[in-house]
């Protein structure tokens, strides 16, 4: 049950709250109660087609050949789908959002980088037929080397994984191979504490296992357009997805969602709807395409796996003078939403913390395993488990309780956060010292008179008068993403005419066109802020998160007179760009 | 493969389609008889999304083979509205005993067989009665809640 | 491919029926799944409704139970009280509706939690085609048995001579991590024909040679509790699967075992 606090900080509230503390009915509970509320799969069609992919046995491997003239004289069997049928078989989700470069196909081509991704697709009269179908489709096989641990992905020699990012790590603003944070000089911090304290820290993918399986039905309007039911988390990513994926305007597309059965970050960014209303456009028929319980396990993307490695310099009185990160975000085989995932840990290190030297060097990681994506609290969920269990670990080093530790250290008001922003509104000490009552746990004199309100700001508050940078991890020749060129849509096919199929599809070569990754950046990456990042607050960000956030390089060498042009904004992706 | 017809009586109506061989009866439900009520979740048995009840007794659809349904009777989340909603179905609209909606009709057909044949649970065998229900949404504690509630209410009215 | 189901009219059209290669459909909880995947290798289902394989007959030594008693009716029924509390292990309420006592015999690791306790008990399976076996033997060759029509249960002679446990990640419905049974009738003291078994601990529910060995002729004490806890795993080989490691089965049966033996005291 959940107890309201109501003496802390009473001076801050009005407490004229209108729903909170007071139960409410949910506006879609009827539904609900009544079997009425109307999921993606609760809309039925005459002549629905049903499809089902072919599927990766292997790790990593090249398609030599696929082979469907078995499975296309299969009852019930309408059509076979492969990559050459998508207008535009390559995609990141957040190139919606000028972040990332295309890097995966919906259905793979020439080769496949993890054991479940789709080569086919088979569109039949039911979902036994599409089975049976996708049985006797023969695809011929060359295993490739595979890697499936983060750091044994980015050692010399490692199989790429990822054809977009060759060295297997996603490569931020086109200019560093990894993202860095960096507040103070940990270093020297190190040198100077009395004890150093070094934890390995592990998570494993999970599955969000929402009850209702990932799925898409999509059949033909009037008017040559397409209406999509869809169990999306996500709708306009969704249709901005099928739009480019499909290369038709968004508003041929009539998307129809909001009533998901349970997402958790799992339906961020699914593909059915792409190959749904493909299957529609190519057939003229209502198709429906849906993971079942197994796919939703084994492909379906999980919170990836993430293992961090965490150096603290502690004093001998608990005080936490540094505190280094490095971390590895396994991202599977493509990046998904891995690379943000990253953004926003870093942005949340060192934890609710105040450590005046903080560093962190974080990689997003391809690994020939299910690509990873969101779910709840992604980004930071992991890293949090890393730094609570470091926390214990210091504890027990320095001999003191772990709440009084934690107590001694929280954030207090106005302090300075590693990522530079003001701490403000904090509340660690105050719950630290609810659960010591809980759980009857006598703390100290000090830690029972500690506050949230006091012992910050002032010399806490400032920046560091000094902060130890690096050109670690540096990249030259990569680009950044799609912004800085929008001009160059990458491959692409006509879009197909509804109700019948593309009269000539491309030959496969084309879609094979050379990585983006290793393209000249034509138009130019906008430059690094100059003497980032101890610039202090970025105006305008709004909601988005502060330039630590960015890497701190030295001046490049891209900051020519054409990208002066606009005004740097940041952006909570891309980090400092103009617009 | 020839299609068999199947009558049965769903919510007190008798109703006919014909299935195919190896259909289950969630699909039949859904797809032949247009009760979207029961869910598809894993056609393994393992979440109880698609619990109906067959002659009074839960089950679950996907786990059946339609045609072994005919001659029987049939009962859904659809069905167990009358004019006003069934105490259960009021229970947990007011105690917010549901959050995606997607195990919902699942779980009131589990609450409803344990109400009929138990109309005093204990906690425990409310626990018990749900067990082959999952819920995602971390909802058990307002659903166990919404079944004790509904069944103080079944009482005092009875 | 796809599946066809026939209807039998007799339990001798249904043996002719799997002797032609078809899966008899009993309650489906186990060939549903797969039809439901679309197993290639499941062609042709044969079902038989016959009401004497529904039967649950009761003698002085034991109950017969026909194959096609389900679970709920064995948490239900008098006289399979002793078996109740392990019917009601199996799955949750709706999945006891329909899964069927000669179903779980041939249900793949980790389910078959009834076939543990059978096999602890002694049963004995009748089938359609040569006679009785017992349940040991039965279970090597399950996959060749033919259609199953009886189980025949011996009851124990005092509650206490019977303990079962199941051990779940998930409750009260989960999956197995390892199912434990034991049969400790006792003479004078002394425990006289000890059967232990496993489920999850190998492919399929095997006896404890070690533990058996350990409790055969002693008295149920702490020290012999100790001693079959310690030789359970002999000669038992656990496999890895999502639910456990091999090693964790080893590491955390004899812990298990000792809290069912505790609780037989």
């Amino acid at each position: 049950m959940i107890e309201f606090r109501k003496e802390f900080f009473a001076d801050e509230r009005d407490d004229d709250l209108k729903e909170i503390g007071r139960p409410t009915i949910r506006q879609d509970i009827e539904g609900h109660v009544t079997g009425r509320s109307p999921f993606f799969d609760d809309h039925l069609f005459e002549g629905l087609l049903h499809v089902r992919c072919v599927r990766s046995p292997h790790h990593h491997a090249r398609i030599r050949r696929i082979d469907t003239t078995e499975a296309e004289r299969s009852p019930g069997v309408v059509r076979i789908l492969t990559g050459r049928d998508v207008p535009r078989n390559l995609n990141t989700l957040l190139s919606l959002l000028d972040f990332g470069i295309d890097d995966e196909p919906l259905l793979a081509e020439s080769r496949v980088a993890y054991m479940g991704e789709p080569v086919a697709a088979v569109i039949a009269t039911s979902e036994a037929r599409a089975r049976d179908g996708v049985a006797r489709v023969r695809v011929e096989w060359e295993e490739l080397p595979h890697v499936l641990d983060v750091e044994e992905a980015i050692r010399p020699g490692a199989p790429v994984v990822c054809e977009a990012y060759p060295t297997n790590r996603f490569i931020y603003h086109g200019r560093y191979d990894h993202q860095k944070l960096r507040f103070g000089d940990v270093e020297a911090a190190l040198r100077g504490a009395d004890h150093i304290v070094e934890g390995r820290y592990q998570m494993s993918p999970i599955e969000q296992a929402p009850i209702e399986t990932c799925g898409a039905i999509a059949a033909p309007e009037e008017n040559g357009r397409f209406v999509c039911y869809t169990s999306t988390q996500a709708l306009f990513f969704s249709l901005g997805t099928a739009a480019k994926m499909l290369q038709t305007p968004s508003s041929r597309l009539h998307f129809i969602g909001g009533t998901v059965g349970g997402g958790f970050g799992g339906k961020v960014d699914s593909l059915h709807e792409p190959l749904a209303i493909l299957a529609a456009m190519l057939t003229g028929r209502p198709c429906k395409y849906a993971f079942d319980r197994e796919e939703e396990m084994q492909v379906g993307a999980p919170r990836g796996a993430e293992r961090w490695y965490l150096t603290d310099g502690v004093m001998g009185d608990g005080r936490i003078v540094a505190r280094a990160f490095r971390g590895y975000f396994d991202s599977g085989a493509y990046t998904r939403l891995s690379s943000y995932a990253i953004i926003k840990a870093v942005g949340h290190l060192p934890g609710p913390y105040t450590i005046p030297n903080v560093a962190a060097d974080v990689y997003c990681v391809y690994t020939n395993r299910t690509p990873a994506t969101a779910m709840r609290g992604f980004g930071i969920t992991g890293v949090d488990f890393a730094i609570e269990a470091q926390m214990d670990k210091v504890a027990d080093r320095v001999g003191m309780h772990p709440l009084e530790l934690r107590i001694l250290n929280a954030y207090r008001d106005g302090d300075m956060k590693a990522h530079r922003r003001e701490a403000k509104g904090c509340a660690l000490v105050e719950c630290a010292q609810v659960v010591a009552e809980k759980a009857g746990i006598a703390l100290s004199a000090a830690a029972r008179a500690a506050s949230s309100r006091t012992g910050g700001g002032g010399e806490r508050g400032r920046l560091p008068a000094f902060t130890a940078t690096d050109g670690k991890g540096r990249v030259e020749g990569s680009t950044s993403g799609s912004y800085a060129r929008k001009s160059a849509p990458g491959p692409a096919r006509a879009a197909p005419a509804p109700g019948r199929p593309p009269a000539a599809p491309p030959a496969p070569a084309a879609a094979a066109a050379s990585p983006p990754a290793r393209r000249p950046d034509a138009a130019g990456a906008p430059p690094p802020p100059p003497g980032a990042p101890a610039a202090g607050r970025a105006a305008g960000g709004g909601s988005m998160p502060p330039p630590a956030a960015s890497p701190a390089p030295p001046p490049g060498p891209g900051t020519g007179d054409a990208a002066r042009r606009g005004a740097l904004r940041f952006s909570s992706l891309s980090g400092l760009r103009r617009r | 493969m020839a299609l068999k017809p199947v009558a049965l009586t769903l919510n007190g109506s008798e109703r006919a389609a014909f299935t195919e061989d190896g259909e289950n009866l969630l699909d039949f439900l859904r797809r032949r008889l247009g009760d979207l009520s029961p869910k598809f979740g894993c056609g393994q048995g393992a979440c109880g999304a698609c619990t109906v009840l067959l002659d009074g007794a839960p089950v679950l659809a996907c786990l059946i083979l339609a045609e072994t349904a005919a001659g029987r009777r049939i009962e859904t989340a659809a069905g167990l509205a009358g004019a006003a909603l069934h105490p259960l179905q009021r229970a947990f609209v007011e105690g917010f005993a549901a959050q995606c909606g997607y195990c919902t009709p699942g779980m009131l057909m589990a609450a409803v067989a344990l109400l009929r044949a138990n109309p005093r649970p204990t906690r425990e065998e409310v626990v018990a009665a749900i067990g082959g229900n999952l819920c995602r949404c971390t909802g058990y504690e307002p659903i166990i809640a919404a079944v004790l509630d509904a069944a103080g209410h079944m009482e005092r009215r009875a | 491919m796809s599946v066809t189901v026939e209807r039998a009219a007799s339990v001798e059209e249904a043996a002719a029926a799997i002797a032609r290669g078809a899966a008899l459909l009993a309650g489906g909880t186990i060939l549903m799944r797969r039809v439901n995947a679309g197993d290639p290798r499941l062609e042709r289902l044969v079902r038989l409704e016959d009401p004497a394989l529904r039967r649950i007959g009761s003698g002085s030594e034991g109950v017969s139970l026909g194959a096609l008693v389900t679970m709920a009716e064995v948490a239900a029924a008098p006289e399979t009280a002793f078996l109740a509390p392990v019917a009601r292990a199996v799955g949750g309420p709706a999945l006891r509706t329909m899964a069927t006592v000669g179903g779980n015999l041939f249900a793949r690791r980790t389910y078959g939690d009834l076939a543990v306790a059978l096999l602890a008990l002694g049963a004995r399976i009748i089938l359609a085609r040569d006679g009785a076996r017992e349940i040991g033997e039965f279970l090597r060759g399950r996959e060749r048995a033919g259609l199953v029509l009886a189980l025949e249960v011996p009851r124990p002679r005092e509650a206490r001579a019977f303990g079962f446990l199941k051990v779940a990640r998930v409750r009260p419905a989960g999956t197995a991590v390892m199912t434990l049974a034991a049969h400790l009738p006792r003479e004078g003291g002394r425990i006289r024909g000890a059967r232990v078994t496993f489920g999850g601990m190998g492919p399929g529910p095997l006896r404890s040679p070690g533990a058996e060995r350990a409790l055969e002729g002693q008295a149920l004490d702490a020290g012999t509790i100790g001693r079959a806890a310690a030789a359970c795993v002999e000669g038992l080989e656990p496999l890895d699967d999502a639910l456990a490691s091999a090693w964790y089965r080893r590491e955390v049966a004899p812990v298990h075992l000792r809290r069912l033996l505790e609780g037989m005291l």
